[in-house]
């Protein structure tokens, strides 16, 4: 299985995704923001981080590079694509996830481990959890508030498209403790925790690497390969 | 030649943490009769058109995919006409 990580002017979690990528053994590529095509990847990550400077808005210049055009054509094939904090930003703006992001309430950048809980573990990023499990995963975040309207908090609801909510106190505001989304089809993810930085006891929690290694899983499952 | 002045405003119904700061401080500063504050962005655009109607719809479809998320945000801009200098 191949993974394409998404560096753009600004990102700065691209190398531990890269590295979460690696230490799961399979082949992994930076890819810029100027390519076009990403046929060769079967799971795509766009990175946290600060893309464009988060000039205008957080994620509103990115949504218009080329690798956004791919990106979408890709998503539309029913590829992985995993989009974590600014990540989950540029996927809101290209329309990929419903909603958008807004400052935390409380104004203040939070930058510390939160628990989740695992809604949906039906996804293929969230098969090795267990529905209702409590996990630890960091947050760095700015702009992390989800906000959408009540008729897409119904259809997110309907659909099973909640992935995360907060389990203990909500950081930044968002509209039912919204953490991570997914699209319909469930293809699509985008969190606002950083699950590439919760992959080893060194960095304090292990948590993360389940998600990993559910896309891995569900690809192999998906594509005949258990062998492998 | 256009010049437009572009204002993007957060929603009515979505929370404003930003002028809601403001607020406080300004009510901290003795000023008790601000009731409301909120925060937008103020942008100007030149446009090198002489077409008043294709500037506007050109204007709108700036606003609409990338200088405003419409999700969270309205907009309104407003155009006045400037002669090049020199012409």
């Amino acid at each position: 299985m191949r993974f394409g990580v998404l560096v753009f002017p600004g990102s700065n979690c691209d190398i531990d995704c890269y590295k979460a990528v690696e230490a799961l053994g399979e082949p992994v590529d930076y890819v810029w923001h100027t390519a076009d095509d990403l046929s060769a990847y079967d799971c795509i990550i766009v990175p946290g981080g600060f893309s464009y400077g988060d000039y205008l808005r957080c994620g509103a210049i990115a949504r218009f590079t080329n690798v956004m055009g791919a990106l979408v054509k890709a998503a539309e094939e029913g590829k992985y694509v995993l989009g974590i904090c600014n990540g989950f930003q540029i996927l809101t703006e290209a329309g990929l996830l419903p909603g958008a992001l807004l400052r935390n309430n409380s104004l203040k950048f939070r930058c510390h481990p939160a628990d989740l809980r695992v809604e949906n573990a039906s996804t293929p990023f969230t098969r090795e959890y267990e529905a209702g499990e409590v996990i630890d995963i960091p947050i760095a975040h700015g702009e992390g508030n989800y906000y959408c309207d009540e008729a897409t908090l119904a259809e997110l609801k309907a659909n099973n498209q909640i992935v995360f909510r907060y389990a203990g106190s909500n950081p930044n505001g968002s509209i039912d403790d919204i953490a991570g989304i997914c699209n319909k089809a469930g293809n699509v993810l985008g969190m606002m925790p950083h699950p590439e930085r919760a992959v080893s006891e060194l960095l304090g929690s292990v948590d993360g690497k389940r998600m990993f290694t559910s896309i891995l899983s569900a690809w192999r499952e998906q594509n005949g390969a258990a062998a492998r | 030649m256009f010049k437009a002045t572009v204002y993007v405003t957060i929603k009515e119904n979505v929370l404003d943490p930003q002028g809601t700061a403001v607020q406080g401080a300004l009510h901290t500063m003795g000023f008790d009769d601000v009731e409301r504050v909120r925060i937008g962005k103020y942008m100007e655009i030149d446009l090198n058109t002489a077409d008043r109607a294709e500037a506007e719809s050109r204007l709108k479809a700036m606003c609409e995919k990338l200088l405003a998320n419409t999700v969270v945000e309205d907009y309104r801009f407003e155009l006045t006409e400037h002669v090049k200098e020199g012409v």
